[in-house]
């Protein structure tokens, strides 16, 4: 039994998580919210060392330090475009040290009880499914495999077996208690975990690593049961039921339930969609035209989407923003919940970029703004604005909640080429006669629509 | 009280403090949000301090060291790269974050 104090100091860092995630809920206060919970975590670092009679002290001092500047790299280097990629693999790490720590506890002691034993026949199989899950899910969005998503032939039985085995395996566990049983698991729960995510489309891809990120937070959890430490309990705890709420939140953003996302390609139906490109018709203009467009409109609405992102256009759109507020012009930036590749993703390119964020609309308030916008201008965004999301139920983003651009009296888009979205499905406004393209380079475009709304 | 059911009450209370403290967040803050709460888990941490500097053998103490590695990437990854998100959101008038 670890001394009072020690667990008093456990219990100030659990309340210290408590006040992190409360103050994650609200801009003004989110960053000292993040702030209090690492000081939380160092607080019940110090004290494990303190409490514990840790052999191998030094190596593993060394091991804390090579994962803190693994981590601390990892967390610097990454550009904002690229963060759902990074949440996914550390979150993935995460669950790879609870499944490890769980091994090693099953390794340590041979006769736990039985409730021990289901627990860590838990963390094994979840942490393992959400380990190799979000490696997947990285695959995905860094691109190093297609964001289509990948059916296998049989893949439903393969899974089903798959899941069934796990089962087993872990009952097998439970009764035997051999070590040997719960690497086995080990092994089946990341087959288990690639083969949940691989049929998940790319657009769908950050609500699977909110669920995992959840999965992760009951295997410690779990952990902290079968070490005894309320700490680990209440913060894996914690993370689980927040991590279900939010996933939950960002499914119905995309008006999809989560079992839909998971499970949907694996019915069928779901992967309509094309990666080609049309060749229909469509009106495009130069950007002195757009400019003349912008600068005698007396409210603009900026959508802007991934492609914003990509081309590291954040500060060339405010600066747009504020040529235009200078001629008297409002402007609103329309933030899709999914907008990005993660949601609130936008939220967070657009901050780099100084924009307030009082500026920025949401859902609710955005379309409420479009129906007396004179025009909207779309940045490198596709599926958040496409009508099909309400007109065409067989397309695989029918019942997401979209931006409807098309109230507004004219609709500009800034695209690269006319490649479909993350999706891959075709956007019929594009055809639309009050639509007007400007391809290029999103940066570039917005570059001379500065240069050239001033010069008018 | 049975130290299991003392641990089990806890484990229920902290699911409904879990619901509470996010159930009215912006979508806003999704991603911050979600980056947080990932940093959170990295506290699995002192689970695998704790089992490394129990470890008996060599391959136990191998396994056991890659975790704790594992582990501090997550928890110091996640919160560092939690502040780098949250730095950027400011109020208009922007002089020093403060509103």
């Amino acid at each position: 039994m670890i001394p009072i104090w020690a667990q008093l100091t456990y219990l100030l860092a659990a309340v210290c998580f408590i006040l992190a995630l409360k103050g994650l809920s609200g801009p003004r206060t989110a960053r000292r919210g993040n702030q209090i919970g690492a000081v939380g975590a160092l607080l019940a670092l110090v004290v494990t060392f303190f409490v514990y009679d840790l052999d191998h002290l030094l190596l593993i001092l060394v091991a804390v330090a090579v994962g803190t500047v693994a981590g601390v790299w990892g967390a610097r280097v990454v550009a904002m475009t690229q963060m759902p990629q990074l949440v996914a693999l550390f979150n993935g790490v995460g669950g790879a040290a609870a499944a490890l720590v769980a091994l090693l506890e099953l390794h340590a002691v041979r006769s736990s009880s039985v409730p021990d034993l289901v627990a860590i026949a838990f963390t094994v199989l979840v942490g393992g499914v959400s380990f190799a899950g979000s490696m997947v899910t990285f695959a995905k969005l860094q691109e190093l495999m297609t964001t289509r998503p990948v059916i296998l032939p049989g893949a439903r039985w393969v899974f089903i077996a798959a899941l069934v085995g796990s089962l087993a395996l872990s009952v097998w566990l439970v009764v035997a208690g051999h070590w040997w049983l719960g690497v086995v698991l080990g092994v089946v729960a990341l087959v288990v975990g690639v083969l949940l995510v691989l049929p998940v489309g790319g657009a769908d891809v950050p609500i699977v690593i909110s669920l995992l990120n959840a999965f992760t937070g009951l295997t410690v959890a779990a952990s902290g049961y079968v070490l005894e430490n309320a700490l680990l309990l209440v913060a894996g705890t914690l993370v689980g039921a927040s991590g279900t709420i939010l996933t939950r939140a960002m499914a119905s953003g995309m008006g999809r339930s989560v079992t839909n996302i998971l499970f949907g390609a694996l019915r069928g139906g779901s992967t309509a969609g094309s990666t080609t490109v049309s060749t229909r018709p469509v009106r495009s203009a130069g950007a002195e035209d757009i400019a003349v467009l912008l600068a005698y409109a007396r409210k603009v609405v900026v959508v802007p989407g991934y492609g914003l992102a990509v081309a590291q256009a954040q500060h060339t759109i405010h600066e747009l923003g504020q040529v235009l507020e200078g001629k008297g012009i409002s402007v609103v930036y329309a933030i899709h919940p999914v907008a990005g590749r993660m949601p609130g993703h936008m939220n967070v390119l657009l901050a780099e970029a100084n924009i307030p964020y009082e500026q920025l609309a949401e859902m609710d308030q955005a379309n409420g703004d479009l129906r007396t916008a004179d025009v909207a201008l779309v940045v490198g965004a596709n599926d958040v604005v496409n009508p099909a999301a309400k007109t065409s139920p067989g397309s695989p983003i029918y019942g997401m909640p979209i931006l409807d651009v098309d109230e507004a009296q004219a609709v500009v888009f800034l695209k690269r080429s006319m490649r479909p979205g993350f999706a891959g499905i075709e956007n019929e406004l594009l055809f639309d006669p009050k639509t007007t393209l400007l391809f290029g380079d999103a940066k570039d475009s917005l570059t001379k629509l500065v240069s050239a709304v001033k010069s008018l | 009280m049975d130290s299991g059911i003392a641990l089990l009450t806890v484990f229920v209370l902290a699911v409904f403090v879990g619901f509470e403290v996010v159930s009215k967040v912006t979508s806003t803050l999704h991603t911050p949000l979600m980056s947080g709460a990932n940093a959170i888990h990295g506290i699995i941490l002192v689970g695998a301090i704790i089992v490394a500097g129990a470890a008996r053998g060599t391959g136990a103490l191998v396994v056991a060291l890659i975790a704790v590695v594992l582990a501090a990437v997550n928890l110091v990854g996640g919160f560092v790269v939690t502040d780098r998100m949250l730095e950027m959101f400011r109020p208009r008038g922007r002089d020093g974050g403060s509103s």
